[in-house]
Order: structure tokens, then sequence, then C-alpha cells
């Protein structure tokens, strides 16, 4: 579990005025300590799953696909899917568990997922117009895995875990022949996310 | 194999009256746990509060403390039963997980009460 150093506090004041900001003080440091103890668990096994189930239903329909428009338009429309399915899913949860999803392990997060996310989108665009697009699958399994490790460092290790395969598999994806393109793409956004998804379901609660 | 701490000792809260707060504000002020009050200990009651359990080193890094500083204020708690701490093996590995109590919890809860209710008190003056 990844665990921020907390500041340790000032010294103890008298004067009531003191004592107000001395009491804040302490409920400040309170907070801070259970946020920063706090793993970011909100996100949701289930909602996971699901998505490698979409990705799968995804992968099957681009591999039929004769042009790399018809292709991308169905995994960028998949894309979107995902992100609606894991958000509603990852706030249901929080909801559920009483947990705010607006906490410091959350905010955290999301500013560790949100920035590979936006450059896999620039060199989604870059790379296609440049007529390389047999390198977005490997781009796209590379980045979002890069997401999934930094933004699962404040969450439990099996997040992590799950963002170092699609790593693992972008890299093979950049030098393995094309015709392995959706096989790829099925064993990483619907294999990978069925099989970690069952686990934080199963193993923090839900 | 775990062996269990002095969960079962009767907790012994050290309290202290918040005679300086003048007026109104003393009305709310009710005892103070000292025990907790010290911002080690605090630290240590929180971080339990919001995780099952967490180990030595878990603490040591959250708290940013040394070994000796650690123990000393854990012991103190563990003694007030308001933390219990477990021994064992992980592998050739010794660990120490510590988990709070009800009695610590409930005294968390109380200090946050007194703590909210002295910010009331001195906001009303």
């Amino acid at each position: 579990m990844p665990l921020m150093a907390v500041r340790p506090p000032s010294p103890v004041a008298v004067e009531p005025a003191a004592l107000h900001a001395r009491a804040m003080d302490n409920l400040r440091f309170i907070r801070q300590t259970m946020e920063s103890a706090t793993a970011f668990t909100a996100v949701s096994g289930w909602g996971v799953l699901i998505v490698g189930v979409t990705a799968l239903a995804a992968a099957i329909l681009a591999s039929r696909q004769t042009s790399a428009e018809a292709w991308l338009g169905i995994w960028l429309g998949e894309a979107m899917l995902s992100f609606a399915i894991a958000g509603g899913a990852t706030m249901r949860k929080a909801r559920a568990s009483r947990q705010p999803l607006i906490s410091m392990p959350g905010k955290r997060f999301a500013l560790s997922f949100a920035p590979p996310m936006m450059v896999g989108a620039v060199l989604t665009v870059a790379l296609y117009r440049a007529g390389l697009a047999s390198a977005i699958p490997g781009m796209w399994m590379l980045l979002y895995g890069t997401g999934i490790v930094t933004g699962g460092a404040f969450s439990v290790r099996v997040v992590p875990v799950m963002g170092l395969c699609f790593m693992a598999e972008g890299a093979a994806a950049l030098f393995l022949p094309l015709a392995w393109r959706d096989a790829l793409m099925a064993a990483a956004f619907g294999g990978l996310h069925m099989v970690f998804g069952f686990i934080i379901a199963r193993r923090y609660g839900g | 194999m775990a062996k269990s701490g002095a969960a079962r000792r009767k907790p012994v809260a050290e309290t202290a009256e918040l005679s300086e707060i003048p007026g109104r504000a003393a009305a709310g002020a009710q005892a103070l746990d000292r025990l907790i009050h010290e911002r080690m200990r605090l630290g240590i009651v929180s971080a339990l509060a919001v995780n099952e359990s967490l180990t030595f080193n878990d603490l040591k890094k959250l708290l940013a403390t040394t070994d000796g500083n650690l123990s000393v204020h854990a012991r103190r708690l563990e003694e007030a039963g308001y933390i219990a701490c477990a021994k064992y093996f992980d592998g050739r590995l010794p660990k120490t997980e510590f988990r709070l109590t009800a009695p610590g919890r409930h005294a968390l809860e109380r200090y946050l009460d007194h703590m909210e209710a002295l910010i009331r008190a001195t906001r009303e003056r």
C-alpha cells in the first residue's frame, strides 16, 4: 500500500484563538493522516470486468473490418464506452462503501492516469496521419498500462500489476506481426481487464 | 503464529481538563484524552482508523518517524488498550502488525467530538 509521510505538529498554545487554531490543525492532521493511509480502493472490479467483455466484443467486431478507419472507429467508440462504464461503476462503488470519490487518493489516481491518456489521444492522430496506424495498438497498450501503473501507485497493489501486464503486452505488440493485432487487443483490453477485474471484485469489495 | 497484545487490557486514558479555555469555551471542553492528543499517537490511531491493520514499517513510513519513537508511542497506546499488536513471521522476516481496538476507535471519536466542540465554542465567543 502506498503511504505518504505526514508532517508533525506545531506546539500547544493556550490562548483561545490559538486553541481554536490548534483544534483546526489537529483535525486537519487527522484528515491528512487518514487520506495518506488510505489506498484508493474505489476502482470497481465488476466495472473493469464489464469493460473487458465489451473490449472482447469490440476486438471481434474490429477484426472483421477491412479499412483502418473502421477499425479505429470501433476502438475509439469502445474507449468512450469503457470510460463511461468504469466511471459509473467506480462512482457506484464509492457511494456503496460511503467513501468520497474526490478523496486525495482518488485525485492522485486521476491526475496520474490522465496524462498518458492525453498523450495517447495525440499520438493516435499523429501516427494515423503519418500512415503508421500499425503502431497504434502497441502504443495504446503501453500508454494505458503506464496510466494504470502511475495511477495505481495510489491504489491497491493489483492495479499497478495490471498496468505492468498492459505495458509488457504493448511492448510485445510493437514488434509482433500486424496479423496478431486483433488477438493482442482482445487479450489485453479484453482478457487482462476480465482477469484483473475479477480479482479486484473478489478481494476488494466489488 | 500471531500473538495478541494488550487488546484485552482495560483502557487507561490519560485525561486533563482544558482549564485554560475561558468562558463558554470551557463548557464545551470535556476531559481531553492526552494519550491520543500527542501528535505521534494521534497519527497512529488515525491511520489505523482507516485500515484494518498496518505493519510497523507502514506506520513508520507514514508518520516519517524512527523505530524507537514509533515503538515508544505504540507501546503507550497498546498499554491503554487502544491498539492491539500481533507479531508473526512472514517467511523468515519478523513482522509487527497493529490494529485499532474498539476502545481506541471510541477514543478517537471522542477526541474528534472534543476538537469540534472546541472550535464551536471559540467561534461563539
